[in-house]
C-alpha cells in the first residue's frame, strides 16, 4: 500500500506554510502528532479545500438573484430542487425543514467523491476517518430531530417496541440496530470511493495510459450514486426517527 | 433436494482439500505458510461476496423490471425500491471487499 500512495502536493504546501502554527497549537493541547513534519493530514486539507470550494462557489453563483433565472441561478435551483424532491418525496411535505442538513452533507460528500478525479488532489471520503464524520453528524441529528418531533420520552418509548411485555427484547434490538446504522452508512461510501481509486491507482500501473479512462467514467458514475445514496438513507433514517406512532 | 446434496457433497470436498492447511501450525518462526493462506482465503472471500452478490442484485433487478413492464405507471416507485435494496445488498459485498483488502494488504510475516 505505502508504495503506491504518493504525498498529495496540496498538503504538503498547506503543511510548508501552517504545519509550524498547528504544531504549535497541537502542543499547547498537549497532542503529539505521530508525524512531526506534516502536522495535517492530507485528508483534512482536502477537506477544507472542498469545504472552501463549496462555500466560495456556491456563495458567488447565489449572489444577484432575480424572478427570471439566469443560467447559473437555474442549475443551483435544479440542484435544490432534486435535494427538496428526495425529501418531499421520503417524509412528506414537513421535510423540507431538513434541507440544510441532508442539501450540505449530500454536495459535500458529492464535492468529495469527485475531487478525486483531478489530478493533484485525492477524495478525502476514500479515508474512513471523514465518511465516519459524516454518519455521526446524520446520526447525531436524527435523534436530534425525532427528540425535537415527538419529545424525549415519547422518542425513547419509540426503542421498546409496540408491546410492553416484549420491551426488554426488543430494547437491545433496536439500540443495536441503530448503532449499526453509522458504521454501515460510513463503511459503505468509504468502502465504495476507496475500491474504486484502488482501482484506479492499480490499473493506472500496469497501462498508464488510456485504460484507466473508462475506469475514472464509471468513478463519476459511483461518486453519483454513492452521494445520492448517503443522502436517501440520512433521508430514510430522519423519517423513521419523526414519524409518529399513527403513521406505522 | 438433489441439488442440495450435491453442494453438501461438493462443500464436503473443499472442506476436506483444505483441511490440511487448517491443519498447519500457525507458529514458529516460517511465516510463508500464514500468508500463502491469507491469499487464498482473501480471494475466496471475495469471489463468494460477488458471486453472491451479483446474483442478488439480479434476481431484484429482474423483479424490478418485470414490474416495470405490467405497470409502467408505478415506475418512479419501483425504480426508488430497487436502488434502495441494491444499495443494501451491495453493502454487504462492499464490507466483504474490506475484509479482503484488510486480509491482502496486512503483510503477516511482518507480526510473530
Amino acid at each position: 500500500m505505502e508504495g503506491l500512495e504518493h504525498s498529495v502536493y496540496v498538503a504538503d504546501l498547506f503543511n510548508r506554510l501552517f504545519g509550524k502554527p498547528v504544531l504549535a497549537l497541537l502542543g499547547l493541547l498537549g497532542i503529539e502528532p505521530r508525524n512531526p513534519h506534516s502536522p495535517v493530514p492530507d485528508y483534512i486539507v482536502m477537506v477544507i479545500i472542498v469545504a472552501l470550494l463549496l462555500i466560495v462557489g456556491l456563495g458567488l453563483a447565489s449572489r444577484k438573484l432575480s424572478l427570471v433565472p439566469s443560467g447559473r441561478q437555474s442549475l443551483l435551483e435544479a440542484i435544490f430542487q432534486a435535494f427538496e424532491g428526495v425529501l418531499t418525496d421520503i417524509i412528506g411535505e414537513s421535510g423540507k425543514k431538513y434541507l440544510p442538513m441532508i442539501g450540505t452533507i449530500g454536495l459535500f460528500i458529492f464535492t468529495c467523491n469527485m475531487i478525486g478525479l483531478v489530478p493533484g488532489f485525492m477524495s478525502p471520503t476514500s479515508k474512513l476517518n471523514v465518511t465516519a464524520g459524516c454518519a455521526l453528524a446524520v446520526f447525531v441529528y436524527y435523534h436530534w430531530q425525532g427528540m425535537k418531533a415527538q419529545g424525549p420520552l415519547k422518542y425513547l418509548k419509540h426503542f421498546t417496541g409496540p408491546i410492553p411485555a416484549l420491551a426488554p427484547l426488543l430494547l437491545p434490538i433496536e439500540v443495536i440496530s441503530h448503532f449499526s446504522r453509522p458504521v454501515s452508512l460510513s463503511l459503505r461510501l468509504f468502502g465504495n470511493i476507496f475500491a474504486e481509486e484502488l482501482l484506479i491507482v492499480i490499473i493506472a500501473s500496469i497501462v498508464p495510459f488510456i485504460l484507466p479512462l473508462p475506469f475514472m467514467a464509471v468513478a463519476i458514475f459511483t461518486a453519483v450514486i454513492q452521494s445520492f445514496v448517503f443522502v436517501l438513507l440520512a433521508c430514510i433514517y430522519i423519517a423513521g426517527a419523526v414519524a409518529h406512532e399513527e403513521e406505522h | 433436494m438433489k441439488k442440495m446434496r450435491a453442494l453438501g457433497l461438493l462443500l464436503f470436498f473443499v472442506l476436506l482439500a483444505g483441511s490440511p492447511l487448517l491443519a498447519q501450525e500457525a507458529g514458529a518462526a516460517d511465516r510463508a505458510p500464514l500468508y500463502k493462506l491469507s491469499i487464498i482465503v482473501g480471494g475466496a472471500v471475495i469471489t463468494l461476496a460477488a458471486a453472491a452478490g451479483a446474483f442478488c442484485q439480479a434476481k431484484a433487478i429482474s423483479s424490478a423490471c418485470e414490474g416495470i413492464s405490467r405497470n409502467p405507471g408505478s415506475a418512479p416507485h419501483i425504480r426508488f425500491l430497487m436502488i434502495f435494496g441494491l444499495v443494501l445488498i451491495e453493502t454487504l459485498v462492499i464490507y466483504a471487499l474490506l475484509v479482503t483488502i484488510i486480509i491482502l494488504m496486512i503483510q503477516w510475516g511482518k507480526y510473530t
